[in-house]
């Protein structure tokens, strides 16, 4: 996820001081994890040094002053062409369990490996049941549901993967021993 | 446990389909079925359900031996104490929606005014109570399978065996009988075994048991404590 191009777009409506742009993004995307305050401070001086967003002025409500920031035509145009392309399909198989798998049936075999995999399944499936739960309770505003579409696909893809590997052990086994 | 399968064993032909399968399903539970295609979970159904007759083993339902009753004595059981819903509803093209769901009623000696403003009822429960008058050729599948989740629901049976329920439907669809099936099931207490190899429309249920090769691979109990906020943090989505 690219955090400028997002905040950026969280810019375009209406000018903010970094403040509410935290609290705008995780309201926007309540699946992505919160965005802390120094990031958001870092990456608004990164848009302003590079001309993509500019200070609007100041905004003080009994506390400090805060700096508004605003998007530029340079920051619309940057923020236009990053909607615009399309991102490279990537695979989104966890790393770690591919890795996990693999030490696993170099340093151990195929029944440890195998009670790992059902092991990761029941945590990803009761995830997945949590989340589809959630979805059904019918009081999540669309975009949490969606959140939650999306965290489930990713979970499923997982699911599909871990049961191919499962498919797999013996001759990935065979293959790690030779 | 209100139904429950113990050693079953189940041969077509050379091909061994069950090997000795142990299963049971507590009332008002809904537990999904999974395994990869011919692991034999839908011929567990069907023997759970009495269309099946195991080779070996025994199924007991409520403590009754089924397995060994006649045809017509399971059948009779069908008719009145479960549900069965498959991939494509099998809903009578010719009929509309609301004699479709009647019709379960009328066989099973309901009174032909009664069982019409029942299957309303359960037409507007599932949400498709304007579709009432339509053939189900008039209607999308996911609709169609809405009347047929009324149909097997309307005699309100203990059991409701479903088989592959939303495979012929979008994701949309698919969800919102799902959701129907699953706020139905809860409110009657209705205990639903759902045979599914995805792992999405298994997530609706409260456990899973997952066969592999005609055996049980791994019985997953419910994960007390998993949750239903989305608070705990959704890493799938930012990874």
């Amino acid at each position: 996820m690219s955090t400028p191009h997002v905040l950026l777009g969280l810019l375009t409506p209406r000018a903010l001081h970094g403040y509410e742009l935290k609290h705008a993004h995780d309201s926007h995307l309540p699946g992505a994890k919160p965005l802390p305050f120094g990031q958001v401070y870092a990456t608004l001086k990164r848009l302003d040094r590079d001309g993509l967003a500019a200070e609007a002025g100041h905004d003080r409500v009994g506390g400090p002053d805060r700096t508004v920031y605003e998007v530029t035509d340079r920051g619309r145009e940057a923020l236009a062409a990053w909607i615009s392309r399309i991102e490279p399909p990537a695979p989104h198989l966890s790393n770690e369990l591919l890795a996990k798998v693999v030490i696993t049936l170099l340093v151990t075999d195929e029944a440890t490996a195998r009670r790992h995999l059902a092991a990761q399944r029941a945590a990803h499936l009761a995830r997945m049941r949590a989340l589809t739960a959630a979805k059904s309770s019918g009081t999540l505003p669309i975009a949490h549901v969606l959140a939650a579409d999306l965290a489930i696909a990713h979970l499923d893809a997982d699911l599909r993967w871990m049961q191919t590997a499962m498919d797999r052990v013996t001759d990935l086994h065979q293959e790690v021993h030779q | 446990m209100i139904i429950e399968a113990r050693d079953v064993v189940k041969a077509y032909g050379p091909t061994q389909a069950l090997r000795g399968i142990s299963v049971g399903m507590g009332e008002g539970e809904i537990v999904a079925v999974t395994g990869p295609s011919g692991c034999g979970k839908s011929t567990l159904l069907h023997i759970l359900a009495g269309i099946l007759s195991p080779d070996a083993g025994t199924v007991r339902y409520q403590g009754r031996r089924v397995d060994e009753w006649s045809e017509s004595q399971r059948s009779a059981m069908r008719r009145t104490d479960f549900g069965v819903l498959f991939q494509f509803g099998q809903l009578v093209m010719e009929l509309s929606a609301a004699e479709n769901v009647a019709l379960p009623l009328l066989l099973g000696g309901v009174r032909r005014r009664r069982a019409a403003a029942t299957a309303l009822e359960w037409l507007d429960r599932l949400g498709v109570a304007d579709l009432a008058d339509r053939l189900p050729g008039e209607m999308s599948g996911g609709q169609q399978q809405r009347v047929a989740l009324a149909r097997a629901l309307v005699t309100e049976p203990k059991l409701l065996f479903a088989d592959e329920p939303t495979g012929a439907l979008d994701t949309l669809a698919s969800e919102a009988v799902l959701q129907h099936m699953v706020q139905a099931a809860h409110t009657q207490r209705t205990t639903v075994v759902l045979v599914t190899h995805d792992a999405t429309v298994a997530a609706y249920a409260d456990r899973e048991i997952r066969l592999r090769d005609g055996a049980v691979e791994a019985a997953e109990f419910a994960l007390l404590g998993a949750g239903t906020a989305l608070s705990a943090g959704t890493a799938e989505t930012s990874r």
